[in-house]
């Protein structure tokens, strides 16, 4: 690691903000305000937070897919929005939804970010193969979304953002629409894959024990999107400690509430 | 390690359907259809008068003679060509128009007014003026047959670029792609089943118009050969040509049925219907 490398943080938001503006004249939405926080490389944050207080335009601002009102977004030194194809080959994002191509087989779907990054055709094929057998869908290459179920699509768009190697992984609530044992056997697992590729990884959840069981450090936002707790959660925590922070987690929910 | 515990889980495969069964690209409920209108056609032949209602091996007899004649051949084969071309370039005109509109509001602003002013005039209006405007016949036709198909093609592909799902463009966007492989990996495929839709459509449109455009202004084709068969009050003549050009849109629609089960295969469908 060079010395520029260790003193530039992975993800830098300074005095943050964004605000929609509403069409048909309607008063702006503001979704983000005056947020401020960094993320070092190689961490795996849980963001935490009631529906509607930003996390997921936290998490469109942090890939590039939305342009901040305020402030200052920069992730790996870069503007992910400004030098959007700067960013190309190191960003995977698994969605809420599995987002497939319905016109693409399993392998071509997780092959896509690969192709897209010019990675030649038959490494790619083996790499999409791997990681499809890896996650369970070994023999369904050459499925089409269509013929998989939920859990299985859900698989394919983690392969999909795996395959490509990339240096952060964006995870916003990739349980949320499954079912709760297909949601808990994905999720068994997940945090060990994130730490064993060495990603910087940020977990969006609403769920208080996702964030728990995935996370390493845990950031809770208040609306509009402000950090109203964070917290470190070390490995090797007690339950009990656990337990502690659960609620702490619940009474700053709670409080923001009815705030 | 194997996330989600190796194998697919148990009752996680939907159960995958079964296609309808078809002759050479047609269901048998077309091909029944068929035959029950030629049924019911002989059996109007045996009671109405001869020059109303030919026969239809008698039709049949006709039709047999064009497909023997090198000349008459030729005539069927230069208005499938001149559909073809017609559509052809309506299609890259349509496209080229759509998607500029689709990404510019203000494009789109100028050139709606445009189609739709097209589309109020008949196809008639555009022979007499592709007549007085051009010499050539062939570039009368073609331009013809492309103005009376062009707005149907872009409002199609403008509606198909729409209809794209914004989660697709979002997570593509999410890898960076340049505007070629945008265009190769998610808009293509997204407009093409609208494509196919509008090749269909089209092509019966374009089976009419072309008729018109060679009754009034070609020296050889369907149109001009129906042309001659009005003039010797020749039914059967009449009903053979016109089954030259049915036949010819059937067979291109077949052919775009095959390739729509192709590209499209990866499409689910519903074993109940609505």
């Amino acid at each position: 690691m060079t010395a520029a490398s260790a003193v530039v943080p992975e993800i830098e938001f300074t005095q943050v903000g964004k605000t929609f503006v509403r069409s048909g004249g309607g008063a702006p939405f503001e979704a983000i305000r005056d947020l401020s926080f960094t993320i070092a490389r190689g961490e795996l944050v849980a963001i935490l937070g009631k529906t509607g207080c930003g996390k997921s335009t936290t998490f469109g601002l942090i890939s590039g897919l939305i342009r901040p009102s305020r402030g200052r977004v920069a992730v790996q030194g870069h503007d992910p929005y400004g030098e959007f194809n700067w960013f190309r080959g190191k960003i995977g994002i698994v969605f809420q939804n599995d987002r497939l191509m319905p016109w693409r087989t399993a392998l071509d779907n997780v092959a896509l970010g690969m192709e897209l990054n010019k990675v030649p055709d038959r490494e790619r094929r083996d790499i999409a193969a791997a990681w499809l057998a890896r996650l369970g869908l070994a023999g369904h290459e050459n499925d089409y979304p269509h013929a998989l179920s939920g859990g299985m699509r859900q698989r394919v768009s983690i392969a999909r953002a795996f395959a490509g190697k990339p240096s952060l992984l964006l995870c916003d609530e990739p349980f949320s629409a499954l079912d709760e044992h297909t949601g808990d056997a994905l999720r068994r697992e997940f945090r060990d894959l994130l730490r064993e590729t060495g990603a910087t990884s940020i977990f969006i959840t609403h769920s208080i024990d996702e964030a728990l069981q995935l996370g390493e450090r845990l950031m809770v936002f208040e609306r509009p999107a402000r950090i109203a707790f964070e917290t470190k959660l070390p490995a090797g925590m007690s339950e009990a400690e656990r337990a502690a922070v659960a609620g702490r987690i619940r009474e700053v929910l709670a409080g923001e509430i009815a705030a | 390690m194997s996330l989600g515990g190796g194998a697919a889980m148990p009752g996680e495969q939907p159960e995958i359907q079964k296609l309808p069964r078809t002759f050479f690209g047609f269901h048998y409920e077309s091909v029944v259809a068929l035959c029950g209108l030629t049924l019911v056609w002989q059996i109007v032949s045996l009671f109405v008068p001869h020059f109303l209602f030919p026969s239809v091996p008698e039709i049949a007899a006709r039709l047999i003679d064009i497909f023997s004649s090198p000349k008459l051949i030729g005539d069927a084969l230069a208005t499938s060509a001149r559909i073809l071309a017609g559509l052809g370039g309506a299609f890259v005109l349509g496209t080229m128009l759509a998607l500029p509109m689709a990404r510019s509001p203000s494009f789109e602003r100028y050139a709606y007014p445009l189609l739709n002013f097209n589309q109020g005039i008949p196809a008639l209006s555009w022979v007499v003026i592709a007549i007085i405007w051009f010499r050539g016949i062939e570039f009368r036709i073609f331009f013809i047959m492309v103005m009376t198909t062009l707005p149907a093609f872009t409002f199609q592909v403008l509606d198909a670029y729409r209809g794209m799902s914004k989660d697709l463009f979002e997570m593509t966007l999410s890898f960076r792609p340049t505007k070629r492989d945008l265009f190769r990996t998610l808009i293509w495929p997204t407009v093409l089943p609208g494509i196919l839709t509008a090749w269909k459509v089209n092509l019966g449109n374009a089976a009419r118009v072309v008729v018109v455009a060679e009754l009034v202004g070609a020296t050889g084709g369907v149109g001009y050969e129906l042309l001659q068969q009005q003039q010797l009050f020749d039914m059967a003549g009449a009903v053979a040509w016109t089954l030259v050009l049915v036949i010819f849109v059937l067979i291109v629609q077949g052919v775009i049925s095959l390739i729509e089960a192709h590209v499209l295969r990866y499409r689910a469908f519903a074993e109940h219907a609505l």
